[in-house]
């Protein structure tokens, strides 16, 4: 039985890695890896407290955040896809439209 | 009076006594609006209006003959504050007679007019007129209070203005209408003040006659204020009723049609101040009993100069004239003789309608067959225009008192009570006009009836339309004195009355006198004018004649002492208030205006535009400022947006 702080430090440190992959990476591929990074320290830390609290409710909220990362991988990569066909990059320095 | 009406079971027909004067007043409208379209031109609106009105007023007068008291109604007008100003009526027996006076004599008028005035550019315009002055006189006599009497009074006021100069083409007409607007003005602003000074009385309570009369009578008003009051409306009957110093206007306004001149200046319009003085008459009697005093002062002054003026002229519309004075001051001499000279000075009123009247219309038709005013141009006309003459002679005996013809009866009555009242001055001045008078109209009805004729062309009697009023108002003429002749029960006297009914002052001695001094003047005048002389017998007065022949120069004074130096002072003053003063507020309300929108601009510039541009700069520059955090690099709105959940997190946990 792993107790629960072991588990949390680690998704922590998963989470942290995501955000720092989200924030410091250019290629966009590698920043929607991040963000799965991040959504699965949360499903650590969903079914490690469904697990210690022994209430499947966790485990349930942890199969939904597998499905919606998924629905947003195939979105993401969707949107990666076009931007490459129309600017030749997936740098995201270079995609900056939204700004004055 | 407000007892009364509800003390009377049945009001009869003095409730509808408000149509009476409605109906010209409709009239009126009609005739402006349709008169020219319509197969009479106008002129059957007119007639049928005032002939309803009459047979109405018939009514009305039956409900006094059989004894009927006094009735008022009134319905809300408008409220100024506490101050309810009604429109009413208000009907006793002398509104009663009056009603029958205007619409008698509106009617004959009217009737007379299609021939007299047949062909006349501004006929319809003239019926209109005669219509809507008939309905401002009835207004007047139904009033039930002092504002809507000042109404038809005022209305009366132009009408007459607007008819005495019906032919304005020539100056001198309008001249004259100007002259008489002028004058009785000069009247309506003291009366107007009257009117002021007795609700102001009243404590701004009421300006209903009834209430004020009743207050008078209970000593509720101050004796001041009653003779302030008296005072001043008695100025607006001297210059209405055209007494000594305003009697200027009357003669002057002959320069009207001639049914005009018989119908508002001889016997309704002038008659307005006489009636007003009887309608207010409570105000007078409690007043300071100097001002009836002053009245009759006034009116014998009046009654003999006019008499005396009548005498040399020769415009037979102006001895009329003249005559209309005359006999006005009678009626006002018989009201200031106190309360039983109301019911004398009234009847006078009555009868002097109907014989003025016809008097009037008498010379129109000479008028209109000679094509002259002037007496000189006359003569004969007895054999050209018999009905003319017979009507003519019944009026100038009725006016010079001969009996049994309407004014002995009321000349007589006056002249009685004055001797019997203790007024000796006013007798003797009285008896004196009496025989002046005899002696004008008889001089007058020898020029213009007797001798030879004198004028071109070859007159003829007048049509029926002239001829059938002129009849019809004879007959009125010879028997109206009867309803007050005391050997009949004197009638009159218990439908006009002043506190209480008085027994008729008669006497046969005093009939006697008047009689003789009336036959005096007859053949005074019978001596003098029985033949045509070329050079006016009076002539042989020498400087008086002068005088006379110069109106006591009281024209001149007014024009040169009055007219001329108000004219072109008051033209000046006007001019320099004008400039100086209405410029200067309207200069300065300019400047300020400018002053004031030049700081207004300023503020303007500064406050409202540096308001709106300052946020407007404070927006750019700090967009300006913040778009440097709009980079568009989705990675650096993460870190923000981690940054900020970090921060919310530390946040929650903590606190």
């Amino acid at each position: 039985m792993i107790r629960i702080p072991f588990v949390l430090v680690f998704s922590a440190v998963l989470f942290s890695a995501g955000v720092y992959g989200v924030l410091a990476r250019r290629n966009a591929v590698l920043v929607l890896m991040s963000i799965e990074l991040m959504l699965n320290a949360v499903n650590v830390n969903l079914v490690a407290f469904a697990q210690g609290m022994q209430d499947l409710v966790g485990q349930v909220f942890a199969l939904f955040v597998v499905a919606v990362a998924a629905a947003e991988v195939g979105i993401g990569l969707a949107i990666v896809i076009l931007i490459y066909r129309n600017r030749e990059t997936i740098n995201v320095d270079e995609v900056s439209l939204l700004k004055w | 009076m407000v007892e009364a009406t509800e003390a009377v079971s049945g009001q009869g027909a003095t409730s509808l006594a408000w149509i009476v004067a409605v109906l010209p007043f409709i009239a009126f409208f009609l005739i402006v609006g349709f008169g020219k379209k319509l197969p009479g031109k106008g002129t059957e609106l007119g007639i049928v209006a005032v002939g309803a009105g009459w047979v109405m007023s018939l009514a009305i007068l039956w409900h006094f003959v059989t004894g009927g008291a006094p009735t008022e109604s009134a319905v809300g007008w408008f409220e100024v504050g506490g101050f309810r100003l009604e429109i009413g009526q208000a009907v006793d027996g002398l509104t009663a007679v009056m009603l029958v006076v205007v619409t008698s004599v509106s009617l004959a008028v009217q009737v007379y007019s299609l021939g007299y005035m047949h062909g006349d550019s501004r006929f319809t315009w003239f019926y209109s007129m005669l219509s809507l002055f008939t309905a401002a006189m009835l207004n007047v006599v139904i009033a039930n209070n002092l504002f809507q009497l000042l109404i038809g009074w005022e209305v009366m006021g132009f009408c007459s203005y607007a008819l005495i100069g019906h032919w304005w083409e020539e100056k001198v007409n309008s001249d004259s209408a100007i002259k008489a607007f002028i004058t009785t003005r000069t009247g309506d602003i003291p009366f107007l003040f009257g009117i002021f000074a007795l609700v102001s009385a009243t404590g701004f309570a009421t300006n209903n006659i009834g209430e004020i009369t009743e207050m008078a009578e209970n000593g509720d008003i101050s004796t001041f204020w009653l003779t302030a009051g008296a005072l001043l409306l008695f100025g607006g009957a001297i210059g209405k009723s055209a007494q000594f110093p305003l009697h200027v206007w009357l003669p002057d306004a002959m320069a009207g049609p001639t049914p005009v001149s018989a119908l508002i200046h001889a016997a309704t319009m002038v008659a307005a101040g006489v009636y007003m003085v009887g309608r207010m008459y409570a105000v007078f009697v409690h007043a300071d009993p100097f001002v009836l005093v002053l009245v009759s002062a006034i009116a014998g002054i009046t009654m003999l100069i006019a008499a005396l003026l009548a005498m040399v002229q020769d415009d037979i519309k102006r001895v009329l004239a003249y005559s209309t004075v005359s006999q006005l001051a009678y009626m006002v001499a018989g009201l200031s003789l106190g309360e039983a000279g109301y019911t004398a000075g009234l009847f006078h009123l009555f009868t002097h309608a109907f014989f003025k009247a016809l008097l009037f219309l008498g010379s129109g038709s000479v008028i209109h067959a000679v094509h002259s005013n002037n007496m000189s141009e006359m003569g004969g006309l007895r054999r050209h225009m018999p009905i003319t003459f017979w009507t003519f002679v019944i009026g100038a005996g009725a006016l010079a008192g001969i009996p049994p013809l309407a004014g002995f009866w009321s000349k007589d009555e006056i002249i009685t009570l004055a001797f019997k009242e203790g007024h000796y001055v006013v007798w003797a001045v009285a008896m004196g006009t009496a025989v002046v008078t005899a002696f004008y109209m008889s001089r007058a009805v020898l020029l213009t009836f007797f001798g030879e004729y004198r004028g071109q062309g070859h007159p003829h009697e007048a049509p029926a339309t002239i001829t059938g009023p002129l009849v019809a108002l004879a007959v009125a003429a010879a028997s109206v004195g009867f309803i007050g002749a005391p050997q009949l029960g004197a009638p009159f006297g218990d439908w006009v009355f002043f506190g209480e009914a008085h027994a008729e002052p008669f006497s046969y001695g005093f009939a006697a006198i008047s009689i003789v001094g009336a036959v005096l003047g007859l053949v005074a005048g019978y001596r003098l004018y029985a033949r045509w002389r070329e050079r006016d017998p009076l002539r042989a007065l020498g400087p008086a004649y002068a005088l006379l022949e110069n109106k006591y120069f009281l024209d001149d004074i007014y024009l040169r002492g009055i007219v001329r130096p108000i004219q072109y002072r008051l033209s000046a003053a006007v001019d320099w208030s004008n400039r100086v003063i209405l410029d200067g507020i309207v200069h300065a309300f300019a400047y300020l205006a400018r002053g004031l929108s030049a700081v207004v601009h300023v503020f303007d510039q500064r406050a409202v535009d540096g308001a709106v541009n300052g946020v407007a700069q404070l927006t750019g520059e700090s967009g300006g400022l913040l778009r440097y955090l709009q980079s568009g690099n989705v990675q650096r709105y993460a870190a923000f947006l981690f940054i900020g959940v970090a921060a919310l997190a530390f946040v929650f946990t903590r606190f």
